[in-house]
C-alpha cells in the first residue's frame, strides 16, 4: 500500500532540475551581468569626466549661450539661455516633422493610388517614382536638394519675382507677410464658429439620414460656412489685415515672410523620401480589400464613389494605419539629418553647438535621446488609439 | 454578300469586333476610358516629354566622357571626367593606390563564395559549408587583408578607409554583426522570466526610438567616456559598435514577427519531445522562424545599407562622403550634380536588387504559413 503511494507521488526534482528555480537564478545572474555593466560604464564615465575636468549637473541650462541661430519659432538671441537653445532647437524638429508628415500623407496616398490606376502611362510613373526613391538613400537626396538645387539659385540681386511680392533665391523663398491690426481676433472668431457650426452641422445631418433616410448636402454647405463666415467678418471689420511686402536692401531680402533653403530642402527630401514608402503601404493597403467587397458594394446599388469611400477605404486603413505610424515616427526620426545642412533642430542646435560649447555629452546627449524617445512613444500612442478606434470588432 | 440562315441556336461564333481586341482596344482601355483618364494620360505624357528629352541629353548625348581636367568638360551636358578622374576615391577611399588589390581580392573572394548558394543544382552540405565560410572565416580574413599588419601586409590605417568599399565594410559588418544579437533579443522579449523579458524590452525600445544619427553623435562623444580612456577604439570600430546595436534592436523585431508566426503546436511538440529550451529553439523554432523573416532581413538590410550614409557626419567618407568631398575640391567645383547621381545610381544598383531578390524570395518561401 504504502509503495503504491511513492509511485503515484510525482518525483520531486532535485532544485537544479526544477525549471522554476533554474528560471529565478539564471535572472539573477542575468540581473547581476547588466547592473555589472550598468555600474562600471557609469564608475567610467565618472573617472573620464573627472580626468578631463568636465562639470556635470544642469546647472549650464540656465546660462548664456552666446551663439546665434538662424530659424526659430519662438523668441531667441545670444544673450538667451541653452535652456531656451533646447526649445528652439525642439520648435524646428516639431515644425518640420508636422510639416513633413503633411506633405507625405498626401504625396504618398496620391502615388499609391496612382499606381493602381488602370492607364498604364500613370501607374507606370508612379512605380518609377516609388522604386527610384525608395533605393536612394535620404541624406543623399537632402544634399541633392540644398547643394544641387537649392544653393544653385541666383543671387538676391538677380531674384526670380512673381507679382512683385513673391521672391526666390539662394537666400530662400521671400513672400508677404500678414500684419494683424485691430479687429483681427473677429475674423479668427469667425473661423472657429464656423468650424463648431460644421461640425454641429455633420452631426445633425448623419442623425437626420439615420432616422428618415434624407441627405443633406453637408460638403457644400461646410465649404459656404468656412469661406462665408470669415469673409463676412473681414468685410464688416474693414479689412483688419495688411502685408508686409519683401524689399532688396543690401545682399538680402528685408522683411516678409521667408523660407529658408535649409528647411526647403529638409522638407522635401523627407517628404518625398517618405512618400515613397508610405505609397506602398497604401497600395498594399487597396489590394488587401477583397474583390467581393467592391462586387458587393455594386450589388447594393452603390455608386462607385460610395463604394470607395463607405465600403473600401474603411477597410483599407485598417491595413493602413499600422505601418503609416511607423513611418511617420521614421520621418520624425530622419528629420535630424537636419544636421547634415545646418537648419536647426534639436540635433544640431543642442546635440551640435551646444554639446560643443558646453561639453557636458551625458546630460546633453541624454535630454535629446529624452525627446526622441517621448515624440515616439507619442506618436504610437495617438496612433494605437486610432488603430484601436478603427479596428474589426470581432465577434 | 448573301445574309446566310442558320437553324436556331446554331449562329457560329463570330470574331469580337475590332475595337475590343488589338492596340486600338488596349489604348483605349487603359489610356482613355473616360475624360478624366484622357486629362491623366495627356498630363503624363506632358511630364514624360518634358523630362526625358532633357535629361537623355544632359546624361549622355551632350556630356564629356573623355579627358582628365574640368577643362575638359566644354558642352553642355554631365561631365563624366569628373567621376573618371575620381573612380578610385569613390570606390576605395584614400586606401593605397597599390594595396587595392587586396579589396578586390576579397570581392572576388565573396562572389566566388557566394554564387553556389543560388545555384539550386549545388547540394546543400557545400551550401551550409560555404555560408558557413562566409559568415564566420570570411570577416576574419577580411580584417586581415583590409587593415593588415601581418603576413607581410602593409598595416592601412582606417582612416584612409573610405568610398564604396567603407559603405560595405559597415553594412555587412552591421548586419552580420546584429544578426545573433537580434535572435537573442527576440528570444529574450518572449521569454517566460520577467526580468530578462523586461530588459530586452526596455533595449529594443530604446534603440528604435532614436534616430541613428544621435546613435553616431552617442559613439563619437559618449563612447569615448564609457570605457576607460586606455581602450577607447577609434572612429570606425565606435561607429561599427553604434551600429550594430542599432540595427540589433529593428533585427530583433523581424525575428520576433517570425516567432509569433510560428503555430502554438510546434513548441508544446518540441517539449513533448523532451527537448530542453535551447535545443528546442536551435532545432525546432528558429529554423522555421528565421526561414519565414528572411524578406524582413534583407528588407532591414537595405535599410541599413542606406543609413551607413550617416556616417559622414561624423567624418567618415562613404560612397556619398567621397562624392561630397570630390565636389567640394577647389579644382572640380560645380560639378556636384554629376557626384549625387553616382552615388545615387551605386546606391539604387545595390537597393534595387536586393528588394527584388526579396520579393522572389517571399514568392518563394511562401509555402502555406500564409494564404
Amino acid at each position: 500500500m504504502s509503495e503504491q503511494k511513492l509511485i503515484n507521488a510525482p518525483a520531486k526534482p532535485p532544485f537544479w532540475r526544477d525549471p522554476e528555480k533554474r528560471a529565478l537564478v539564471f535572472q539573477a545572474i542575468f540581473l547581476a551581468f547588466v547592473l555589472f555593466i550598468g555600474y562600471s560604464l557609469v564608475r567610467n564615465t565618472m573617472a573620464n569626466l573627472e580626468a578631463q575636468g568636465i562639470a556635470s549637473g544642469f546647472g549650464f541650462l540656465s546660462t548664456n549661450t552666446g551663439f546665434a541661430i538662424a530659424e526659430s519659432l519662438i523668441e531667441y538671441d545670444e544673450s538667451s539661455t541653452y535652456l531656451q537653445s533646447f526649445f528652439v532647437g525642439l520648435s524646428n524638429t516639431i515644425l518640420v516633422s508636422v510639416i513633413g508628415i503633411f506633405f507625405a500623407t498626401i504625396l504618398g496616398f496620391i502615388m499609391g493610388i496612382a499606381r493602381l490606376s488602370k492607364n498604364w502611362l500613370v501607374s507606370r510613373l508612379a512605380a518609377i517614382y516609388v522604386d527610384t526613391l525608395r533605393n536612394i538613400p535620404l541624406l543623399l537626396q537632402i544634399f541633392f536638394w540644398y547643394f544641387a538645387v537649392l544653393r544653385q539659385l541666383p543671387n538676391p540681386k538677380q531674384a526670380y519675382e512673381y507679382f512683385g511680392v513673391v521672391f526666390l533665391s539662394i537666400r530662400g523663398l521671400f513672400g508677404p507677410k500678414p500684419i494683424y491690426e485691430d479687429g483681427f481676433g473677429w475674423i479668427v472668431a469667425a473661423v472657429i464658429l464656423s468650424i463648431v457650426a460644421i461640425f454641429v452641422l455633420y452631426r445633425w445631418a448623419k442623425k437626420r439620414q439615420e432616422d428618415t433616410g434624407e441627405r443633406f448636402p453637408v460638403l457644400w454647405t461646410s465649404i459656404a460656412l468656412i469661406i462665408g463666415l470669415p469673409l463676412l467678418a473681414t468685410v464688416i471689420t474693414g479689412f483688419p489685415l495688411s502685408w508686409e511686402i519683401p524689399e532688396l536692401k543690401g545682399f538680402n531680402f528685408r522683411g516678409g515672410l521667408v523660407l529658408t533653403p535649409e528647411f526647403s530642402a529638409l522638407v522635401f527630401a523627407l517628404s518625398i523620401y517618405t512618400s515613397s514608402f508610405i505609397a506602398e503601404i497604401v497600395r498594399s493597403g487597396i489590394l488587401s480589400v477583397d474583390k467581393g467587397q467592391t462586387e458587393a458594394a455594386y450589388s447594393l446599388g452603390l455608386k462607385p464613389s460610395w463604394t470607395t469611400r463607405l465600403v473600401i477605404v474603411p477597410q483599407a486603413l485598417r491595413v493602413i494605419i499600422p505601418p503609416l505610424t511607423s513611418q511617420y515616427l521614421n520621418l520624425t526620426k530622419n528629420s535630424s539629418l537636419a544636421a547634415a545642412i545646418a537648419y536647426p533642430d534639436l540635433v544640431a542646435v543642442f546635440a551640435g553647438t551646444a554639446l560643443n560649447q558646453v561639453g557636458q555629452a551625458v546630460e546633453i546627449m541624454g535630454m535629446t535621446l529624452a525627446v526622441y524617445l517621448f515624440l515616439s512613444l507619442f506618436i504610437s500612442f495617438i496612433m494605437n488609439w486610432y488603430n484601436s478606434k478603427m479596428a474589426l470588432i470581432e465577434r | 454578300m448573301t445574309e446566310q440562315k442558320y437553324p436556331i441556336g446554331q449562329y457560329p461564333n463570330l470574331p469580337p469586333p475590332k475595337n475590343s481586341v488589338g492596340v486600338v482596344a488596349w489604348l483605349r482601355d487603359s489610356l482613355f476610358s473616360n475624360w478624366f483618364n484622357t486629362l491623366l494620360t495627356i498630363l503624363a505624357i506632358y511630364i514624360v516629354i518634358k523630362t526625358i528629352p532633357g535629361l537623355l541629353d544632359w546624361a549622355f548625348f551632350s556630356a564629356d566622357w573623355v579627358g582628365t581636367s574640368r577643362d575638359d568638360c566644354s558642352r553642355e551636358g554631365a561631365c563624366w571626367v569628373f567621376i573618371n578622374v575620381w573612380f578610385d576615391q569613390l570606390m576605395y577611399g584614400r586606401f593605397p593606390e597599390d594595396q587595392v588589390w587586396r579589396i578586390q581580392a576579397s570581392y572576388i573572394i565573396a562572389i566566388a563564395a557566394a554564387i553556389p548558394l543560388f545555384i539550386p543544382a549545388v547540394s546543400r552540405k557545400i551550401k551550409t559549408a560555404l555560408a558557413l565560410f562566409l559568415l564566420v572565416l570570411f570577416p576574419i580574413i577580411c580584417f586581415y587583408l583590409y587593415y593588415g599588419g601581418s603576413f607581410g601586409l602593409e598595416v592601412v590605417e582606417t582612416t584612409l578607409w573610405g568610398g564604396l568599399f567603407l559603405t560595405l565594410v559597415i553594412a555587412v559588418t552591421g548586419i552580420v554583426m546584429s544578426l545573433p544579437l537580434g535572435i537573442l533579443l527576440a528570444l529574450g522579449r518572449r521569454s517566460n522570466m520577467p526580468v530578462v523579458k523586461s530588459v530586452c524590452i526596455v533595449f529594443i525600445e530604446f534603440w528604435r526610438g532614436i534616430p541613428l544619427i544621435t546613435v553616431l553623435f552617442m559613439a563619437s562623444v559618449m563612447f569615448p567616456l564609457f570605457v576607460p580612456e586606455e581602450l577607447s577604439p577609434d572612429k570606425l570600430i565606435r561607429a561599427l559598435i553604434g551600429v550594430t546595436l542599432f540595427s540589433s534592436a529593428y533585427m530583433a523585431e523581424v525575428v520576433r514577427g517570425g516567432l509569433q508566426a510560428i503555430p502554438k503546436g510546434q513548441y508544446e511538440a518540441a517539449a513533448a519531445l523532451g527537448l530542453n529550451y535551447w535545443k528546442s529553439m536551435l532545432l525546432i523554432i528558429l529554423p522555421q522562424a528565421l526561414k519565414m523573416v528572411i524578406p524582413g532581413i534583407v528588407n532591414t538590410f537595405i535599410g541599413l545599407f542606406k543609413d551607413t550614409t550617416l556616417v559622414l557626419i561624423i567624418g567618415l567618407f562613404d560612397l556619398l562622403g567621397m562624392a561630397q568631398l570630390a565636389a567640394t575640391n577647389p579644382n572640380w567645383l560645380g560639378f556636384s550634380i554629376e557626384g549625387y547621381v553616382f552615388a545615387a545610381l551605386g546606391f539604387f544598383v545595390f537597393c534595387f536588387t536586393m528588394s527584388r531578390y526579396s520579393q522572389s524570395l517571399e514568392r518563394r518561401l511562401n509555402t502555406g504559413h500564409r494564404n
